[in-house]
């Protein structure tokens, strides 16, 4: 019971420093970082203290504590399944599909009559449930790595393509005229107007295929995995009850889509560092 | 309408390409099967025999359109083999989640616009959540529910609503805010009270917003639903269908619960579309 009543008089007292902090230093640096950071500490402890105050049995949820101790005594298999599932999986389809898209997206460009044509089923396919292919290409192509990677590559492709295709319209006439007079051909005004210009629509798409790659990776080895991968560990270990490698999977997935999209969010600061969306922030 | 010849051409091109594929794809198990008796096959048996294969590598496009047409109209709505009744039962799921995330995705949004404190420390948590492949924690929440008695339709909701709040909870942040400064500053001259500006001004300015973040949303709730049938062993629903369908190598059964997957999927947005349509207009905001 006192873990109960330490957790909620933690989680007032957080509240409270909180809404003083946002009130009185809302604008400056270190508080941008320690008000969402004192927000997640306050959840954990708050599913800590009702974990522990109500007996609820690690069955059903296991703390955050139970949950980091099978996280440091299960490394082997998280790094394994992290390989599998992550390096091999999501991210080969991510760079296949992603690379396809581009490629296409400059091929469809020299085409109005083709763009016409794919663009809005490019954009109707990226609104279905793709997912639902992950079972026909676990059947092509085995139950490994590479059926997987092919999920990926159909999930990722639509969005980066779509995006691509309205980011290399995104030049005004101006500035098409301008290259017109410098008597520019098509690649000069491809390569050094129009590609630039496209950057942030294709670094959005990017971003939103980040986590639908993750999503498709783990998800296809619900149809049929090796018996390794983050998606096959996940199905087993629930069948077995054993909940906080669940949830250790499920924190090295987190951390993982976590660092991708950063790591995404990264390299487009520094590619499109000239964006109005990004001077604004500093 | 100049839209219309371009999207035919690319839809004639992608079947033609089907029929390639199937025929390409369905040939090894026909020259197997040949192999097997002895016999040489022309190329006009190959055609005729990989367009009509039991359990294709690839169906072909007649096959699966015969799978649909079957599943829907060719079975009575309750019988477990009709895609209709598959279909209602992930619809119903998909709609529970979607009222459930829209809802928990427009309060939040209300919250944000009006409290500093959350909007700097709910925002950066519901973006962060939605760089965790929220979906590996599917299986787990229905088993979890299931051991708790819950079971049906629930589970699955909630994950519905999971992966269809944050799409609304951003699009609504940023519609609450589009009134300019300039209308906010009238109001206040009128000694508007928060509540007022709230139903006059920001709400009604957040529509358009709000429907092209629940075009997004729905198409969401209804991925997190199929992927919700898939792990627990469910046996009703197009997940269910999908997984069955792999498990038994019925290529067509899987193909055409994809398609009518698809066609679902296709069928909210568009009713979402023109629910915006109606509303908007009645709103002024388009002609």
């Amino acid at each position: 019971m006192s873990w109960l009543i330490f957790a909620i008089v933690f989680w007032l007292a957080a509240w409270a420093l909180n809404t003083w902090l946002a009130r009185h230093h809302g604008s400056e640096r270190w508080a941008r970082f320690l008000i969402p950071a004192l927000f997640g500490i306050t959840l954990l402890l708050l599913w800590e203290g009702l974990v522990r105050g109500l007996n609820i049995s690690p069955v059903i949820l296991p703390a955050p504590s139970q949950i980091a101790a099978s996280l440091m005594a299960s490394t082997a298999v998280l790094r394994e399944d992290f390989v599998q599932t992550i390096l091999k999986g999501a991210l080969s389809g991510y760079v296949i599909g992603c690379g396809a898209a581009v490629v296409v997206a400059i091929l469809i460009d020299r085409s109005p009559f083709l763009q016409r044509g794919l663009l809005p089923i490019g954009n109707f396919v990226a609104a279905l449930p793709i997912v639902g292919i992950a079972p026909i290409l676990v059947m092509w192509f085995g139950f490994d790595w590479q059926s997987k990677a092919a999920v990926v590559v159909v999930m990722v492709f639509f969005p980066v393509l779509v995006n691509m295709v309205a980011g290399l319209a995104a030049t005004n006439a101006l500035q098409r005229d301008l290259m017109a007079t410098y008597s520019a051909s098509y690649w000069q005004g491809l390569f050094k107007m129009r590609l630039p210009a496209a950057m942030p629509f294709l670094f959005n798409g990017l971003k939103i295929a980040t986590t639908l790659a993750l999503i498709g990776a783990i998800v296809a080895e619900f149809f049929g995995s090796p018996t390794k991968g983050m998606g096959f560990r996940i199905s087993t270990a629930v069948g077995q009850l054993d909940l906080s490698l669940v949830w250790s999977e499920i924190t090295v997935a987190a951390l993982a889509g976590s660092g991708f999209y950063g790591l995404v969010a990264l390299i487009e600061k520094l590619v499109t560092f000239w964006h109005p969306s990004q001077r604004a922030r500093t | 309408m100049k839209m219309v010849a371009p999207v035919l051409t690319v839809l004639a091109a992608i079947l033609l390409l089907w029929y390639a594929a199937t025929v390409w794809m369905n040939s090894q198990w026909t020259y197997d099967q040949a192999a097997r008796a002895g016999e040489e096959v022309t190329f006009s048996e190959l055609v005729t025999d990989t367009l009509t294969q039991k359990r294709p590598v690839l169906p072909a496009p007649h096959q699966v359109a015969v799978g649909l047409w079957e599943g829907v109209a060719g079975q009575k709505i309750t019988s477990k083999r009709s895609l209709v009744f598959h279909g209602w039962i992930t619809l119903s799921a998909t709609l529970a989640g979607f009222a459930l995330g829209t809802g928990l995705g427009i309060l939040l949004a209300v919250g944000i616009t009006h409290s500093r404190a959350m909007d700097l420390s709910v925002m950066p948590w519901a973006i962060a959540s939605q760089t965790i492949p929220i979906l590996a924690i599917a299986p787990m929440v229905i088993v979890v529910l299931a051991s708790l008695g819950v079971t049906g339709l629930l589970p699955k909701a909630i994950i519905a609503a999971y992966l269809s709040f944050f799409p609304v909870l951003v699009g609504m942040v940023k519609g609450l805010r589009a009134p300019d400064h300039m209308q906010l500053d009238l109001l206040k001259t009128y000694n508007a009270s928060q509540g007022a500006t709230f139903w006059k001004l920001r709400l009604p300015s957040s529509m358009p917003y709000l429907f092209a973040s629940l075009k997004v949303g729905v198409a969401a709730s209804l991925v997190g639903t199929i992927v919700a049938e898939l792990p627990a062993g469910a046996t009703r629903g197009l997940g269910a269908r999908l997984l069955s369908g792999s498990y038994y190598g019925q290529t067509v059964q899987i193909w055409s619960a994809l398609f009518a997957a698809a066609a679902l999927a296709a069928i909210l947005v568009v009713v979402v579309g023109i629910i915006e349509q109606i509303t908007l207009k009645r709103m002024g905001m388009v002609q």
